[in-house]
């Protein structure tokens, strides 16, 4: 699923003609249908802008990216006139023209940095800045703020402004998840438009008029759709704030980790913002095939998980009712000289389809070493409301690598090894990222029937408790693998941060206790569980991590698409 | 040389004693004559006449009307096409619409009907200014009557040709005078001006549909060039500059008032000391606000260079006085400043200029949109300025300052109220230098404003 | 300032009449009964006095809009009130042609003579008893006729400091 945007003033169709245009001097090829920011962004000009998004409706209100444009002198024979250059002749227009709303055509002359250009910008700047709170060590959006930014690249030195500034309303609380500060706000309507345009949430609008226009909802409504949180990314300054992350941490301190959203089949990519191992935000990463550049607000605000107090930070074995540290090695062997005296049709497999690639691949192998199919195993589906934005059926992320590698059986095998469980056929139960009570339905009076079972996941919970053993394993976040998103799109998480305490890279357990069970192991990293992976399924021949890239490839979606 | 004679056309019944704004009066004076004629006729045809007589529109922007109905053309495309008449008089100094809507009304209704009727129009408003109550109360009891003689509605006169008229009050805004912040208050928005391109009224205008904004004037003068035929209208006055104008002054003068004349057919002299009686209580001309309150203001004693076309066609330099700039839209332009809307502002010597750029500058503040950040941060600032100048709490530095503030925002807006809002402060600064210089060393400086903001 | 609608009116009663004109006014939208908004508008001020929040909502519902877009409206022109005005609402024109025909004298005028001292934001000023408000306005495209004002609707042309005085009895 790509993301349908109302808008895409940067691309254009793969055949669309191509235009000469003079930027800056040089003249270049461009493709007919971009407008003057796009055309200039593709030769590597950049023209400031605040208004202007590339996937909103263009309102050309801030100003800031006006230029010189000329369109080619006409002889009497209405042709152009050639030059000595053998290019046509440029007739400059005396006035400025907005970047955002100038398409491109055929001889046009765009100058993006002439003194004209430069004059305008720094007018446009000054006005700007006169009533807006130059508070800038207070503010949360120092660090990515564009006023800020283009101030230093083409603003003034001083203030010629000694009146009084225009105040208005500041810690407006507009959202579950939003705070507005009016004066901060540069009234640029992005986050209008985008409300709008994007979500069909028409919710916010300006009141009052003039220098005292100010950025409202009506009394009694809220901005709190599912993807509120984007205006605050496109907010071009600190007027919009995400309650969850304001003040929470200066942006320049963050580490960005390109990785993806694990919050629903979609796959969003995100940037992970962490520093000194501890995320602070997500945000969308743009990526045209699948998320454009959004992301909803639940996919966004759900890592706060991998930093809670139940988080578990050390492998344990119970014996009898007394629940002990373990060290990983003796978990492992323990493991083994427990888990063999076992049949497969004993064997139990709870797997998850919100686990890697990578971990499915080595825990099929396990399961391989077990006894094969013999050994019941599932995953849990989850299933909620396609929004038709981005936000898919199939809340698991990795439901396509869970059927490839066999781990899923779309949950029909759940009931199977309830019964299995309860009967007492089943013995062993080896849950990985689900929780047998909480996620997989099981009854804890079941659970307490087992003779062995392992828990391998991030919180604590009755299940971990009473596990023989627990595994803590790794968020998303500590991890990096691979996924399949609902589309059929293999794509990559990246490590933003390290495992905390005692706990383990879920590849590295199964690699490790994989090899404690069945012996030998040629695989050390993850990029070589990888290439297994890639040499076990025909889909992702000759792939690597490596060659995955940020934006992730194609896989023969028909096969790896699921129903959802 | 005295004044010519005022050439009434518009203004013909206005104020004349015993004519009512009721149909049967307009009637007895040749009333919707010109509309039975105007149905003989095709549409196209009648779009030539208008482009025939060079009519340009009274609304300010003086573009050519004919030229204006030419973008939209009838065969091209298959949205239907809409007419507003734009009745949002606020130009300060422009007070002529107001007589035509209150007086003779039904004036206006037969110029419409005729201007929907050449460009195929079935649906057409008139966006009066909600200050004008009493106005719109007389421009629906005008309607109603045209609809009750069938002047309007379905069918009218048996031509097949259906046409509504509905009246659409605004509520105080300036801006609703520009075309497309019209539009967009008609369309029930916020009344922000369109980006041009790609929203230009011919092309994506009410409803994203090709529209035609005519002002009221305007629209009156489509009924007389029907009945004189293009070609004699254009006689009226000079080429180029044809018909006549409605001319309002305001101000210091001993007798303001409207007046109609022959575009170009007398100076601003002439309009000044004969028309209006000269200045107030014996005093002296200090400046003229020509065209409305955004042209650019002239100062008494002032020479421009202007070209004269001579009998043979050829041109010749000539230097003018203030009192001899002739009235028609091009000298004024070549002048530097505009014939805009018809308003004259007469300025004596006994009046504090900077107090007088004052006012303005809060007008635009006021009325600035709020939409594009050079007139919205630039006229508050220009306001604020203005106000402590005229105040005494100037600085020297301010009328440098000033200046480039209004530079900074003239041309770079998304509509003409950036031009509007500057225009005045830039020739204000630059022809009373003197007077702003002196405010600014003779002020105490900015102190703590004590409101807030405003 | 703040957006927000201040609701110190009870909630109103609408009349059949008045829903039945209100239905009349969005007839002559057949392409968008959004652009019924301003007609709307004035019509519950005419009948109502000012705009509440019930009147933004019940108009926005009217026309399937969010109420922030009528808000919007309401906020931008100054001739729509959030709060009641003076029964009889006296507005002086402003502008130029009106300051140099006297009309800042002709406001003080009124303001002393009605023992109005304090003005809102939008320089609302309301007698004690309520009865009259004085604000200034943009040009009202008299201005041949400095000053020039508004009582409510009716409009009045070179108004001398006598004749405010004979105005202010008028409508007492």
């Amino acid at each position: 699923m790509s993301c349908k945007n109302p808008f895409n003033h940067d691309i254009t169709p793969a055949d669309a003609p191509l235009l000469n245009v003079q930027v800056d001097g040089q003249w270049v090829q461009l493709p007919r249908g971009l407008n003057v920011v796009e055309a200039a962004k593709r030769v590597g000009k950049f023209i400031p802008h605040y208004c202007y998004h590339p996937k909103l409706s263009i309102s050309g209100n801030c100003r800031m990216c006006l230029i010189e444009m000329g369109t080619p002198k006409m002889g009497p024979d209405r042709k152009p006139i050639i030059g000595a250059d053998g290019k046509p002749e440029i007739g400059w227009i005396p006035r400025p023209q907005i970047g955002c709303a100038t398409m491109i055509s055929e001889g046009m002359g765009i100058r993006t940095d002439s003194p004209m250009v430069q004059d305008c910008r720094k007018g446009v700047m000054e006005f700007l800045l006169i009533n807006h709170p130059l508070d800038c060590p207070i503010c949360d959006q120092a660090g990515e703020c564009k006023l800020q930014e283009f101030s230093v690249e083409y603003g003034n030195e001083d203030s010629r402004f000694v009146e009084q500034k225009v105040h208005k309303p500041k810690q407006v609380d507009i959202g579950e998840r939003i705070v507005l500060d009016d004066e901060r706000c540069i009234m640029c309507s992005r986050c209008i438009r985008f409300s709008r345009e994007m979500v069909n949430d028409d919710v916010l609008g300006f009141t009052q008029r003039g220098s005292h226009t100010t950025l409202a909802v009506h009394p009694g409504k809220r901005l709190d759709n599912n993807y509120s949180l984007n205006t605050v990314d496109i907010c071009p300054v600190g007027a919009l704030t995400s309650k969850d992350f304001r003040f929470k941490m200066r942006v320049w301190f963050l580490k960005e980790t390109k990785s993806i959203c694990t919050g629903c089949a979609t796959g969003c990519n995100i940037l992970v913002g962490s520093r000194e191992n501890v995320v602070h935000r997500l945000t969308p990463r743009e990526n045209e095939l699948v998320n454009s550049e959004w992301m909803c607000d639940q996919g966004r605000l759900g890592f706060h998980y991998i930093h809670a107090e139940e988080r578990l930070l050390q492998p344990t074995a119970r014996v009898n009712s007394t629940t002990l540290p373990v060290a990983w090695d003796d978990a492992f062997a323990q493991i083994r000289d427990r888990i063999k005296s076992y049949k497969p049709e004993q064997i139990a497999i709870i797997g998850s389809a919100r686990m890697t690639n990578e971990e499915l691949f080595l825990l099929a192998e396990l399961r391989a070493g077990l006894g094969g199919n013999a050994v019941l195993t599932d995953v849990v589906p989850r299933t909620g409301e396609a929004d038709g934005i981005l936000r898919s059926a199939d809340l698991n992320p990795n439901t396509a690598g869970a059927k490839l590698f066999q781990i899923s059986n779309d949950g029909k095998n759940l009931a199977a090894i309830k019964d299995g469980i309860e009967s007492g056929r089943i013995k062993v139960l080896y849950a990985l990222h689900e929780d047998p009570v909480g996620d997989a339905g099981l009854s804890e009076s079941a659970l307490a029937k087992l003779d062995l079972l392992i828990t391998q996941k991030l919180l604590k919970s009755h299940s971990t408790d009473i596990a023989h053993f627990s595994l803590p394993g790794a968020s998303f976040a500590e991890k990096r693998g691979s996924m399949i998103n609902g589309a059929g799109r293999l794509q990559r998480l990246n490590k933003a941060i390290a495992t905390p305490g005692q706990t383990m890279d879920d590849f590295e357990i199964l690699l490790k206790l994989r090899a404690t069970i069945t012996g030998g192991n040629s695989l050390h990293t993850i990029e070589e569980v990888f290439k297994a992976v890639a040499a076990s399924i025909p889909a992702l021949s000759g792939l690597s991590l490596s060659k995955v890239g940020d934006l992730g490839v194609e896989v023969a979606p028909a096969a790896a698409t699921v129903t959802t | 040389m005295p004044a010519p004679a005022e050439y009434r056309l518009v203004f013909k019944h206005i104020d004349e004693p015993g004519y009512t704004n009721d149909i049967e009066c307009y009637q007895r004076h040749g009333g919707y004559e010109q509309l039975k004629k105007a149905f003989t006729m095709k549409g196209p045809d009648i779009v030539n006449e208008v482009k025939a007589s060079g009519l340009r529109g009274r609304g300010g922007a003086g573009f050519a009307c004919g030229v204006k109905w030419g973008f939209i053309d009838p065969t091209k495309n298959t949205k239907p096409v809409y007419l507003i008449c734009n009745a949002d008089e606020s130009e300060p100094g422009t007070f002529k619409d107001r007589q035509i809507i209150h007086k003779d009304p039904h004036q206006l209704i037969e110029g419409m009907v005729i201007a929907c009727y050449a460009n195929n129009v079935h649906l057409s408003y008139i966006y009066i200014r909600g200050e004008f109550p009493l106005g719109a109360k007389i421009l629906e009891k005008a309607i109603a009557e045209a609809k009750a003689k069938n002047f309007l509605g379905k069918n009218i006169l048996g031509s097949g040709y259906d046409l509504e008229i509905y009246v659409h009050r605004g509520a105080g805004a300036y801006i609703c005078g520009e075309e497309t912040g019209l539009i967009e208050s008609l369309e029930g928005k916020r009344p922000y001006p369109r980006i041009k391109p790609p929203y230009f009224p011919a092309v994506l205008g009410l409803y994203m549909c090709p529209t035609i904004v005519n002002n009221v004037e305007t629209l009156c003068d489509v009924k007389h060039i029907i009945a004189m035929g293009g070609a004699n209208y254009a006689k009226i006055g000079k080429p180029n500059n044809t018909g006549t104008r409605l001319i309002g002054v305001s101000g210091d003068v001993a007798k303001p008032g409207y007046y109609e004349f022959e575009v170009g057919s007398l100076t601003l002299g002439q309009l000044i000391n004969d028309v209006c009686g000269g200045l107030k209580n014996g005093r002296k001309l200090q400046a003229v606000i020509p065209g409305g309150s955004s042209s650019k203001v002239l100062r008494a004693g002032e020479k421009y260079k202007i070209k004269e076309k001579q009998a043979d066609g050829s041109m010749v330099d000539k230097e003018i006085g203030l009192e001899d700039i002739p009235m028609d839209f091009d000298t004024m332009a070549a002048i530097g400043s505009m014939s805009g809307s018809g308003g004259v502002i007469v300025i004596d010597d006994s009046r504090d200029i900077v107090s007088c750029l004052a006012n303005l500058s809060e007008f635009y503040a006021h009325e600035s949109c709020g939409q594009c950040t050079p007139c919205r941060e630039g006229s508050l600032w220009m306001k604020k300025i203005t106000r402590r100048l005229a105040d005494g709490h100037g600085r020297v530095e301010d009328v440098a300052l000033l200046k480039s503030v209004a530079d900074n925002i003239a041309g770079r807006t998304i509509c003409a109220m950036g031009e509007a809002c500057s225009w005045p402060v830039q020739s204000f600064v630059a022809k009373f230098k003197n007077e702003f210089e002196a405010k600014g060393r003779a002020g105490k400086g900015p102190a703590v404003a004590a409101t807030n903001g405003h | 300032m703040s957006a927000t609608c201040h609701d110190t009116q009870d909630h109103v009663e609408l009349k059949p009449e008045f829903v039945a004109h209100a239905d009349e006014l969005i007839s002559h939208y057949p392409v968008s009964k959004r652009s019924a908004s301003l007609p709307l508008l004035h019509f519950w001020q005419e009948t109502h006095g000012y705009i509440s929040n019930q009147a933004v909502e019940w108009i926005a519902g009217k026309l399937g809009l969010n109420p922030i877009q009528i808000l919007e409206l309401v906020t931008f022109y100054p001739m729509f009130r959030q709060h009641p005005a003076g029964k009889f609402q006296i507005k002086v024109c402003r502008t130029l042609s009106c300051q140099l025909g006297g009309a800042y004298e002709l406001r003080e005028h009124f303001m002393k003579k009605l023992g109005i001292t304090k003005v809102d934001e939008h320089g609302l000023g309301i007698s004690a008893d309520g009865k009259f408000s004085v604000e200034f306005v943009e040009c009202l495209a008299s201005c041949g006729t400095a000053p020039v004002i508004m009582v409510n609707d009716d409009f009045y042309e070179g108004v001398s400091h006598t004749q405010a005085d004979e105005l202010i009895g008028k409508y007492s």
